[in-house]
């Protein structure tokens, strides 16, 4: 039976994130992943690496997913020299658009409070017409304005994956592939994982398997409160470059497609697509872009974001089963370098990231005032 | 070069213009049949190293068949049956969005 340091499950952004980083401390590390019948947020999301809408009443949040935005700036040519693979990574800054006035005051008020409590550490613009026209000069006459933040920017999540699998392979981590891990059963100090046909000794175990952290996290004594949430996306034919800066729902891909998004539905462990979703998704692009009125789609998916009561991450060590790591997020693109750069070192035995103190699923527990 | 396993019977053919170029094509084949079957197999430049490109799936998977039919740019070429008259070019790197 092989012994590993570390035994990461799940293979998708999160867990090949936190391996590679583990990886990179020289730790042994192995990736237990499942196939093409799981539930996979990694392989249909929208490739942004955004900023602007997180954080809102939990402002280590946002100081969490601005770190990242810093660190990406390490990690993209990083993983460029070691694997030969460009993610496409742009921190461009990116808008959120609002189509009329009264949206657009609300947002303003919404990034306000952002900035209020971060005591300042989030910066933003609000801008009218003209402003946003200078910067992204083939949005619609219609549209009011937008806010601006020059941390907010994309990648390929595609490329971002298999990069990290590269890497994970070139700094001597293992990546297996096979059925689901069922059952994690301590040994000693160590731990034991065991999945059909295989087992697997570990000295400490990280979840790190998306959606299916539910069922596995209660084996370690920690909490995986976890909602599928549905998000449909379209792609277009490969247009000649149109967009310079990604915005919350189109965003141009270095190959020319556009991808549009996208929507949120709370449609269970079901990951289809629906005409009238999808038709909607169009319209509110094509009201933002009427240039795009001529522009053919060619793919269409649904993928399930894994959601936590509040939309913030869950990071937490186990206190029954010390060696123990739980880590669910809904933004693994943007939180990719975060994770392979702080979160991995942390767990690995380092300094614990101070914003990440507070992400802990005792949030979510009800609390009972004492006054009561 | 490819050719027919059985020829195209008189009578049951339409002609096509590929840039500039009348062609005879079996009526009934998808127009990157056709372009094949005269010879042609260079369809396409891409849109990020203009490098050349031609059919591969002949099923609609791979969008390498891309081609400009009746000034509708990048569509699939094996997925549109000829018709009399059409007119086909090659598609040259990325489209253009309209103003
Ligand atoms: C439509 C959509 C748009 C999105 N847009 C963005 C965006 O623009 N920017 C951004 O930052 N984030 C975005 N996200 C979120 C992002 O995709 C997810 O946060 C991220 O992919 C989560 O990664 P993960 O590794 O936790 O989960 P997953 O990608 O779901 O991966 C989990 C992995 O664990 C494996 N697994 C599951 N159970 C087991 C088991 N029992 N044993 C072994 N392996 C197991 C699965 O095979 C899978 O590979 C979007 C998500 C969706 C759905
Ligand atoms: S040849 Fe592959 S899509 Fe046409």
């Amino acid at each position: 039976m092989a012994n590993y340091d570390f035994a990461v499950v799940g293979g998708g952004l999160v867990g090949s994130a936190i391996a590679y980083g583990l990886c990179g401390e020289g730790h042994r590390v192995v990736v237990m992943d499942e196939g093409d019948v799981a539930y996979r947020a990694s392989r249909g999301n929208f490739g942004l690496v955004w900023i602007q809408s997180k954080g809102l009443g939990m402002p280590n949040y946002s100081d969490w997913s601005q770190s990242s935005s810093r660190l990406w700036l390490e990690l993209a040519p990083e993983l460029k020299e070691l694997t030969g693979i460009d993610v496409q990574h742009q921190r461009s800054g990116g808008v959120h658009i609002c189509h009329t006035e009264r949206e657009w005051l609300q947002r303003r008020e919404t990034m306000d409070r952002l900035s209020r409590e971060t005591e300042g550490r989030f910066h933003f613009e609000m801008l009218d017409h003209r402003a946003l026209a200078s910067l992204v000069p083939a949005i619609g006459g219609d549209v009011f304005g937008a806010s601006w933040t020059p941390m907010d920017g994309h990648a390929n999540p595609l490329y971002l994956l298999r990069a990290l699998h590269a890497g994970i392979h070139q700094r001597d981590g293992e990546y297996r592939r096979g059925g689901p891990v069922r059952r994690i059963a301590r040994d000693g100090g160590a731990f034991r994982l065991e999945r059909d046909g295989e087992s697997v000794h570990c000295q400490r175990v990280v979840l790190a398997a998306g959606l299916g952290n539910r069922g596995l996290a209660e084996q370690v004594g920690l909490e995986a409160p976890l909602l599928p949430n549905r998000g449909e996306v379209m792609i277009t034919e490969r247009v000649a470059p149109l967009l310079d800066i990604p915005t919350t729902y189109l965003r141009q891909t270095g190959e020319g497609s556009l991808q549009i998004g996208d929507s949120h539905e709370d449609v269970g462990m079901n990951d289809g697509t629906r005409t009238e979703v999808l038709a909607d998704i169009a319209q509110r692009a094509l009201r933002a872009f009427p240039r795009l009125r001529d522009v053919r789609i060619v793919r269409s998916w649904g993928a399930l974001r894994v959601m936590t009561p509040d939309g913030c991450p869950i990071y937490q060590a186990s206190v029954t089963h010390p060696g123990a790591y739980l880590a669910c997020c809904h933004s693994g693109v943007t939180l990719a370098a975060a994770h392979a750069k702080r979160l991995a070192p942390w767990i690995g035995g380092g300094e614990y990231p101070e914003e990440i103190v507070p992400l802990t699923a005792e949030r979510f527990h009800v609390r009972v005032s004492e006054t009561a | 070069m490819f050719a027919y396993l059985k020829r195209p019977e008189e009578g049951r053919t339409v002609t096509i213009e590929y840039e500039g170029r009348k062609l005879i094509a079996r009526a009934g084949d998808t127009v990157a049949a056709a372009l094949l079957a005269s010879g042609i197999d260079r369809f396409r430049s891409t849109p990020v190293s203009q490098s050349p490109r031609g059919p591969w799936c002949m099923m609609g998977a791979c969008f390498d068949c891309l081609l400009e039919i009746d000034g509708v740019p990048n569509r699939q070429g094996c997925q549109v049956t000829v018709v009399e008259g059409m007119t086909v070019r090659s598609q040259q790197g990325a489209r253009r969005v309209s103003p």
